[in-house]
């Protein structure tokens, strides 16, 4: 039992790592060209999670060094996050279809 | 707080999911990057209280003063940025994710004396900061060529013999250096500065070669980069949904690289590692025929009186900001029941999409917008063609031409139309630097000038008809 529990440990980011990797793909591969670079920011946005991790970071810094660094990453993460967001929400805002089914 | 906190992720991962998805479609595209930006500050407001989390209230007052920054500066730049510059933007804040991962794993190092970690995961943290560290940097100088800043300018510059071997020696000294301070659990701070730096000068000396012309490809690159890279510190971290959306962007970001660089009839490797000069080999066909200009109004008649006009707009188009005028134009022939639409190259503007969004800025509705798959046929029933400050991607020679740097690339069958008009500041030659075929064609009208005025005469000449 303890063994199998250690496989699932072991195998279950496996798992996450293949099934993320076809999602990415998947979603792409429906997009229309017009919407390319839109979605290129909206990726852009989406791996500015890294602020989530640059927060933990900064959060075990001890010495003035690893804390530095981690202000540094926290920065830059933030900047990600919402630099990605409001460049992305700009673009989007502005597809409309000549019907005026706007959403 | 361990499982809430697990929840709130699991949540987060579901919303981006579900917002990339929406993004996909153009109706529920706005909604998407909204359902995303919940996500995004559920999984930020939880944060502050992770377990992980175990310093005093010194480092919380840092993450709010850093939050504060960066965010307000990436705020106020992504308000300020004109439709046209929004690719070098996008450039910019994904180096910064880079940035982050690649300090997320400096830290991780740092304190590997104290809090000793496996093999496995110093592997992964070292990996990610590296290529964190190359998407950072060669984001920047994305950026700086994009911005077109003077130190950027001259791709030649920048171009040596023996480059590539100095690149790979450079990348090659970064892994060695990184497997070393894996494998030893060093923390040894010269070690580890050594390491990045040599990271950072490969991710520059990797994109000032290339020209701005293949940026978008570069840019896309680097985006799946700092997913992949934020993927790799979110094993290290433990942290779920730094894993899954890292690497959804990772494979999402790597297919939209291939694409676009697909739509370019070029490989990675060639956008990568040569350059346009270096392409095309023996004289190129040379071009027979006189050009024949036109003037505004009796473009304005020739279209109104037409049944079918299809538009084919170029970067040009977007520098000379005419979208609006073609679009108040284009409202005029409707008006008189032309037929109207609107053809898009893949790599028309800066980046597959961009020009999309600089008609939609003008307000033309996206239905009446094509890509060049579905309206490829459509040319020859079209009474005109009107080209607006595009030249390579409506050069025929791309198809017949084998000397030409750009035979192969899939091209709009603009000359395929009954009449052709195209508007041009002058007679020089396109981005690549070739002839053009199509301009000299017998049924093909010159309209000089810039494209705002020339959009202007058209408006008035449409007009004066009554």
């Amino acid at each position: 039992m303890e063994v199998m529990k250690q496989v699932v440990e072991f195998f279950s980011p496996i798992y996450i790592l293949m099934l993320a990797g076809f999602l990415g793909y998947e979603i792409i591969s429906k997009v229309p060209v017009i919407l390319h670079t839109p979605l290129m920011s909206g990726t852009n946005f989406v791996h500015g999670i890294v602020l989530v991790g640059a927060m933990v970071a900064l959060g075990q810094a001890v010495t003035p060094l690893e804390q530095a660094i981690g202000f540094l990453a926290v920065l830059l993460g933030a900047g990600n996050a919402v630099g990605g967001y409001f460049v992305t929400e700009r673009m989007l805002e502005m597809f409309k279809s000549s019907k005026g089914q706007e959403k | 707080m361990g499982y809430a906190i697990e929840t709130i992720y699991f949540l987060t991962a579901v919303l981006f999911i579900v917002g990339l998805q929406r993004m996909s479609h153009p109706t529920t595209a706005r909604s998407g990057i909204v359902w995303a930006g919940y996500g995004m500050v559920l999984a930020t407001v939880v944060s502050f209280v992770h377990p992980q989390i175990q310093a005093g209230p010194g480092n919380y007052a840092l993450m709010v003063i850093a939050i504060a920054i960066g965010g307000a500066i990436a705020w106020w730049g992504a308000k300020k940025v004109a439709m046209t510059a929004m690719p070098q933007m996008i450039a910019i804040y994904n180096g910064m994710g880079g940035g982050a991962a690649a300090a997320i794993a400096a830290v991780e190092l740092l304190k590997v004396h104290a809090h000793p970690l496996p093999i496995s995961t110093l592997i992964m943290a070292v990996a990610g900061a590296l290529i964190g560290a190359v998407a950072f940097s060669g984001s920047v100088v994305a950026f700086g060529k994009l911005q077109e800043l003077k130190f950027f300018k001259d791709d030649a510059k920048f171009r040596f013999t023996g480059q590539q071997k100095v690149n790979a020696a450079v990348f090659a000294a970064a892994v060695v250096l990184g497997l070393v301070i894996a494998l030893t659990h060093s923390s040894n701070g010269a070690l580890i500065t050594v390491f990045f730096l040599l990271a950072l000068a490969f991710g520059a000396m990797m994109a000032l070669p290339i020209g701005g012309a293949d940026m978008p490809v570069v840019i896309s690159l680097f985006n799946a980069f700092t997913g992949l890279a934020v993927a790799l510190e979110g094993f290290v971290l433990g942290n779920s949904a730094m894993i899954i959306a890292g690497i959804i962007v990772g494979s999402s970001g790597t297919l939209l690289t291939l694409m676009m660089a697909k739509a370019m009839n070029r490989s990675v490797a060639n956008v990568l590692f040569s350059n346009w000069a270096a392409l095309g080999s023996g004289e190129a066909q040379a071009v027979t025929g006189s050009l024949k200009p036109m003037e505004p109004p009796d473009a304005a008649i020739q279209m109104a009186y037409a049944s079918k006009v299809i538009i084919v707009p170029g970067y040009g188009m977007a520098v000379a900001q005419a979208q609006h005028k073609i679009w108040e134009m284009c409202k005029l022939l409707i008006e008189r029941d032309v037929t109207v639409k609107f053809a898009i190259h893949p790599v028309a503007g800066r980046m597959p999409g961009h020009m999309n969004v600089l008609l939609a800025e003008a307000g033309v509705p996206y239905d009446l917008i094509f890509d060049m798959d579905e309206i490829n046929e459509e040319f020859s029933t079209a009474d005109v063609a009107l080209v607006i400050g595009a030249n390579d991607v409506v050069n025929p020679a791309a198809r017949t031409d084998k000397a030409s740097p750009i035979y192969g690339m899939p091209i709009l069958n603009v000359d395929h139309a009954k009449n052709v008009q195209v508007i041009k500041r002058g007679k020089g030659v396109g981005f690549a630097g070739i002839e053009n075929a199509l301009f000299f064609a017998d049924n093909t009208r010159m309209v000089y000038g810039d494209a705002q005025k020339v959009a202007a005469g058209m408006i008035q000449g449409i007009k004066d008809l009554g």
